[in-house]
């Protein structure tokens, strides 16, 4: 690993992923306003006004609009972005899913956010994980670092050319995107050789094609076959890119799950997103205390980095899967997930709903849930209210 | 004495596509491609033309064809037309081809902000007057009075007066057309060609299953449309508000048609009073008086 000074930064997450994507050097962006996700839009505006980035920002009328009118571009070859959260990921659901069916190259951040009625402006994971199934690559950072780093990185998994999918990636919002943090940059250069200018253009007036007519049933099943097939390809690839994203950074990446303390652990947290932060400082003090207590933090949800999952926490003797999203008259959205991975084997899981519309979650709370599960005094599914 | 010879030509867009007999929109779309060359995208919104464009086998355009969601082609055709421009391709037409309810209805959002924002985008709405291809569903462009399977009793609002609102977007060019009248439809589209900005054209398209007439009466349809005064031929260029074509003659009353001779054409009105007609041709005639209005600017 290379030991370089880098550049250091103190920027909070809304402004460290908009310098990502300045680096980056989309050529057409569309950005909606929506708390907490608007001051990144901002601070592109202010790049684009001053020619720091040389790209077409439209300035469009609503999120629909916003994605639907980076498809246009990404179809004509741009390199594209957006943000949004909650309603407004919401809001563009339609096109969200029109993207992941034509399989068009772009990246979104989402600054995670709960979901009205009630309003809410305060972080919940419930926004995010509603597009699990739209045929998006969805990362999630724990931090600022986190987050800019796989904002470069989702650009370059999303146009190779082994998946070309859409990639979403999700930070919390306020907790990371209205937080300073220091953090490492590359330098403009080494982003270039990084991602290299995007090779993709459906628009050819030599051969024209009709981009997404209508698919016969002997078709279109075809089409999602091959998307599945891409989602599966797609998890070689991060892996690949992340590695190569830890030489050129010198900074771990961790690939698709991060395993903290788990190796030797018996009880396992597994997380996603920035309270995986709090639960390392949980596991820490389980630590001290004799308690032998880790953490898996799922860096990637789609794909579902099921093999990895299963390495990890098949022996363990009892999993904590803490959700901050819920699917009304099924279970949390990850502890799902996790159960089904686990399917087959003697592993007990734990659901544990907390952090739903910003309700606040401390490492203590995790250390209790742990401390329950010692004294056999945790329920299946535990809302932290 | 040499006889008329037609000359070869190629179509535009190709025969033996999914359209109804009598549909007008083959014949617009393959003038409009003729006028407007080969370095044409059209972006195409649900809608009849998505069936008429054919399947993953194959289609009858001769340009490309990108498909869009019902309420975003004003959207997606202003991200093609950034990216293209960042790479420094000046010329091709990024057009829309959109029917009455994407246009006026679901995408009206995404309409009038690509409008605002003077997005260098050729728009045609081509009005049929109904959600004709999800089997005739009154539109917010679907007249008064007429008959729709969501209107049995015949609608009781008024048809929204689009190009007037997208002119009050300031954009650079709006103006309607009819199919009756193609030299007209062809001269705005050459116009339309040369200009830079938002440009709109609004066609009016007769159905002939939704509008309850026989397929071999589109353009007579078409034309009383014209000749009655319903539908204006009109352009406004920089704000400036033209009359063209056969329209030029209709400021005066007596030069228009009455109104029944279109609407008995039709069997979407046939459920309209004399009394109703009355009020619709009155209707007309107020239109009319606001044209002359405009037109003295």
């Amino acid at each position: 690993m290379q030991v370089l000074k880098r550049k250091t930064l103190a920027l909070v997450g809304n402004h460290a992923v908009a310098y990502a994507v300045k680096q980056s050097k989309p050529q057409v962006l569309a950005v909606f306003p929506i708390t907490p996700q608007t001051t990144m839009l901002e601070k592109i505006s202010e790049y684009i006004a001053s020619e720091e980035l040389n790209a077409e920002l439209i300035k469009v009328e609503s999120e629909h609009s916003a994605l639907a009118s980076i498809y246009g571009a990404a179809l004509a070859g741009a390199r594209v972005f957006t943000a949004t959260s909650s309603q407004g990921l919401l809001y563009m659901t339609e096109m969200i899913y029109w993207a992941g069916g034509q399989r068009v190259p772009m990246v979104a951040a989402v600054a995670t956010r709960a979901i009205a009625e009630p309003w809410s402006i305060w972080d919940d994971h419930q926004d995010f994980l509603s597009k699990r199934d739209a045929i998006w690559i969805q990362m999630m950072a724990e931090n600022v670092q986190e987050a800019y780093d796989m904002t470069i990185q989702a650009f370059r998994i999303s146009e190779d050319e082994r998946v070309i999918l859409p990639v979403m990636m999700g930070f919390d919002g306020f907790i990371l995107t209205h937080t300073m943090e220091r953090i490492e940059v590359l330098e403009d250069g080494e982003v270039d050789n990084f991602l290299p200018p995007r090779q993709f253009n459906l628009i050819d007036f030599s051969d024209p094609i009709g981009v997404g007519p209508i698919a016969t049933p002997e078709d279109y099943i075809k089409y999602r076959y091959e998307a599945m097939k891409a989602m599966e390809r797609a998890k070689g690839v991060i892996e690949e890119v992340m590695n190569e994203y830890e030489r050129i950074s010198g900074r771990k990446q961790n690939g698709l799950v991060e395993c903290y303390k788990c190796e030797d652990a018996k009880y396992v947290f597994v997380t996603m997103g920035a309270w995986s932060g709090d639960c390392k400082v949980a596991v820490d003090r389980l630590r001290d205390a004799g308690v032998e207590a880790g953490l898996l933090k799922i860096r990637v949800f789609r794909p579902f980095p099921k093999e990895k999952i299963e390495e990890y926490l098949r022996s363990m003797k009892g999993v904590i899967v803490l959700d901050r999203a819920y699917s009304y008259g099924s279970g949390g959205i990850l502890a799902n997930e996790i159960k089904a991975t686990l399917y087959g084997y003697r592993v007990p899981v734990y659901s544990v709903i907390a952090g739903i519309g910003g309700k606040d979650v401390r490492p203590r709370h995790f250390q209790k849930v742990i401390e329950d599960l010692i004294n056999d005094n945790l329920e299946e599914e535990r809302w932290l209210l | 004495m040499s006889s008329l010879v037609t000359p070869k030509r190629i179509p535009k867009f190709y025969r033996g596509n999914a359209a109804c007999p009598g549909c007008p929109i083959p014949k617009e779309l393959d003038v409009l491609l003729e006028v407007l060359g080969n370095k044409t995208v059209l972006v195409v919104p649900a809608s009849c033309t998505t069936i008429i464009m054919g399947d993953t086998s194959g289609m009858p355009s001769t340009v490309p064809v990108i498909h869009s969601a019902f309420g975003a082609p004003a959207a997606i055709a202003s991200g093609i037309v950034r990216a293209l421009r960042t790479r420094g391709d000046k010329d091709v037409i990024v057009t829309v081809w959109a029917g009455d309810g994407s246009t006026g209805d679901i995408g009206f959002a995404s309409l009038s902000g690509a409008a605002e924002r003077n997005e260098d985008i050729l728009y045609v709405c081509y009005d049929n007057e109904a959600y004709m291809n999800t089997g005739i569903q009154r539109s917010s462009l679907t007249p008064k009075g007429a008959w729709t399977t969501t209107t049995p009793e015949g609608k009781r609002e008024y048809k929204k007066p689009l190009p007037f609102i997208i002119a009050e977007h300031k954009v650079p060019y709006v103006a309607t057309a009819s199919i009756a009248y193609i030299y007209d439809y062809e001269a705005k589209v050459r116009k339309a060609k040369q200009i830079r900005g938002f440009r709109y054209l609004h066609l009016l398209s007769p159905c002939p299953p939704g509008w309850r007439f026989d397929s071999k009466l589109t353009i007579d349809t078409a034309k009383l449309a014209v000749e009655t005064g319903v539908w204006p031929l009109f352009e406004i260029e920089n704000g400036e508000f033209r009359l063209s074509s056969v329209s030029k003659t209709l400021l005066d009353k007596k030069n228009r048609k009455p109104v029944a001779e279109y609407l008995k054409l039709q069997g979407r009105f046939k459920q309209l009073t004399e009394e109703e007609i009355k009020g619709i041709q009155e209707e007309i005639d107020e239109m009319w008086e606001e044209i002359k209005k405009l037109v003295k600017k």
